[in-house]
């Protein structure tokens, strides 16, 4: 399959790769997909007192274009609130790397990484 | 060093430069071009000369009567030709006929065929090692079983067949077997006179011939019969119709004529590449072999990198034409019916790569290769939440996955 000059630059030099600490109440875990899928994405989110995403860590056992589309969140996510991460949607990324329309499931899965890594966080606050 | 290693020999192989250089000569006015049937003139003496010729070096390869082989488009064709070709003939003795779960589609796609115009297939399963036991084949025999078609050798795990045994049930219940031995002609010593098969499947292109031709062995004594499932000129004794064409069949020749010659050197070289790549490779932690690797061809080499994703780790080895597990070209992911057949888990099946390693590999390709695979399994599990995971000591198969 031809992946395109995003994808490869993302799948070679991925941005953000690591872990923070699960426990650390400033820290949002969101974990998506399944190994029999082909794709498992983890991305944690750093949240500031005033809701502003500081940082951001993933990651991803899957294709080229999961690994691309998890990298890519990971640089759009610094800075924003919670609100605006979660306005992020799966044609926006999927646009950015011109992905194919198989893959448009690693762009989905991307997008709900962050809706997932958003509703830890809620839960860790309640 | 050229880059992309070719490490893809069981997908295909290069055509050697003597067959190529053999192949030119039946080409052009000035070489050799005549039709092979043509009786009333030496343009198609001598092309049937060298039909005759190519005939000859085949049948010595696996001791067999020239009269025996039937040239087919390749082994798609042999395979077809020779299932539905008993089925057909034999049809009404019985519609029962035995094959394997591990077949490759040119056995498992006819047979589906077959199931569709009535007949009964029963597809053993092999043991997790990718290998059919004579005592399976036994138990699945029925009184109305026509046919056992079993492979020699497998393409994706190299595993070899019991095919002497097999052969022997069969005969002893007059049951045609048929072997598709496209992945272990000339590399395996194949002796018709010994092995009780009657029906054998070759192609060219998997010993440095060229693609596109293949031949079906169907034996003289006991006579086997087939319905032909390509009329018109009838050639190849009515089995077979269509021109034959000459510089292919001459190449097939000539690429059966060296393996001969070079088959048990040849052999020993390849099983020394395989190893030097097995040890390079087999102490990173859960590194599996996926099917037996006391009873498997030189050449191949199929390992599962668990906790490495099948199509990323394609493209990180990106310098090496290998060839994946899984078939990730739609959504979902697909990963081997062989590697499922042995019962490896999806996961193990999606994260399996077949090395496969020829004539023209060398040991400073296999070194490459091993710093290649090293470093990026290394990377891609350091990206991977699941080898984390399996770090921290959690069950992967208790874990409650958002599937989606
Ligand atoms: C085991 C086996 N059988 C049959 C075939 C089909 O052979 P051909 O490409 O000559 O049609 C292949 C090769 O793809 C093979 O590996």
């Amino acid at each position: 399959m031809a992946y395109s000059d995003k994808v490869i630059d993302h799948y070679e030099n991925p941005r953000n790769v690591g872990s923070f600490a699960k426990d650390d109440p400033t820290v949002a875990t969101g974990l998506v997909g399944a190994p029999a899928c082909g794709d498992v994405m983890k991305l944690q989110l750093k949240i500031s007192d005033t809701g502003i995403i500081e940082d951001a860590k993933f990651k991803t056992y899957g294709c080229g274009s999961a690994i691309a589309s998890s990298s890519l969140i990971t640089e759009w996510v610094k800075g924003k609130s919670l609100e605006e991460a979660a306005a992020i949607k799966n044609t926006d990324i999927s646009a950015e790397l011109a992905l194919p329309p198989v893959k448009i499931h690693c762009s989905i899965l991307a997008e709900d990484a962050i809706k997932a890594a958003i509703d830890d966080y809620k839960s860790k606050k309640a | 060093m050229k880059l992309p290693i070719y490490l893809d020999y069981s997908a295909t192989t290069p055509v050697d430069p003597r067959v190529a250089e053999k192949m030119m000569q039946y080409l052009t006015l000035d070489g050799n071009f005549g039709n092979p049937a043509s009786r009333s003139h030496r343009f198609g003496w001598q092309a049937e000369e060298a039909v005759d010729i190519a005939r000859n070096d085949i049948a010595d390869l696996v001791n067999a009567d020239p009269r025996e082989i039937v040239f087919t488009s390749g082994a798609t064709e042999a395979n077809n030709l020779a299932i539905k070709g008993i089925a057909e003939f034999y049809g009404k003795k019985g519609k029962h006929i035995i094959t394997s779960k591990t077949e490759h589609k040119a056995v498992l796609d006819p047979c589906r065929q077959l199931e569709r115009d009535g007949f009964e297939v029963t597809y053993l399963e092999p043991d997790t090692d990718g290998i059919i036991s004579v005592e399976q084949v036994k138990a699945a025999l029925r009184d109305d079983t026509i046919l056992v078609s079993i492979m020699h050798v497998n393409n994706e795990i190299g595993v070899i067949q019991d095919i002497a045994a097999i052969g022997e049930l069969c005969r002893a219940n007059k049951i045609y077997f048929h072997v598709d031995a496209v992945q272990s002609v000339g590399k395996l010593p194949i002796d018709l006179q010994e092995l009780k098969v009657d029906l054998m499947s070759f192609s060219a292109h998997k010993i440095y011939g060229p693609k596109g031709i293949g031949a079906l062995y169907v034996r003289r004594k006991p006579r086997i019969r087939l319905e032909a499932q390509m009329h018109g000129g009838g050639h190849e004794r009515g089995m077979r119709s269509g021109t034959l064409p000459t510089h292919q069949i001459v190449g097939m020749g000539e690429a059966f004529r060296i393996a001969k010659l070079e088959m048990a050197e040849e052999s020993d070289r390849i099983l020394a590449l395989r190893e030097r790549l097995w040890n390079g490779v087999k102490d990173m932690e859960e590194v599996y072999i996926n099917g037996s690797m006391e009873h498997r061809i030189a050449g191949n080499l199929n390992v599962s990198f668990n906790y490495v994703e099948g199509e990323s780790l394609v493209m990180a080895l990106k310098d090496l034409a290998v060839s994946s597990g899984s078939a990730c070209t739609s959504a979902s992911l697909e990963p081997s019916y062989v590697l499922r057949a042995l019962g490896r888990d999806d996961e193990l099946a999606h994260s399996s790569i077949r090395f496969s390693m020829g004539r023209f590999t060398t040991a400073e390709e296999i070194d490459y290769a091993i710093e290649i695979i090293n470093k990026n399994i290394g990377r891609l599990r350091e990206m991977s939440p699941l080898w984390d995971m399996f770090k921290e000591g959690i069950d992967l198969s208790k874990v409650e996955w958002a599937h989606h």
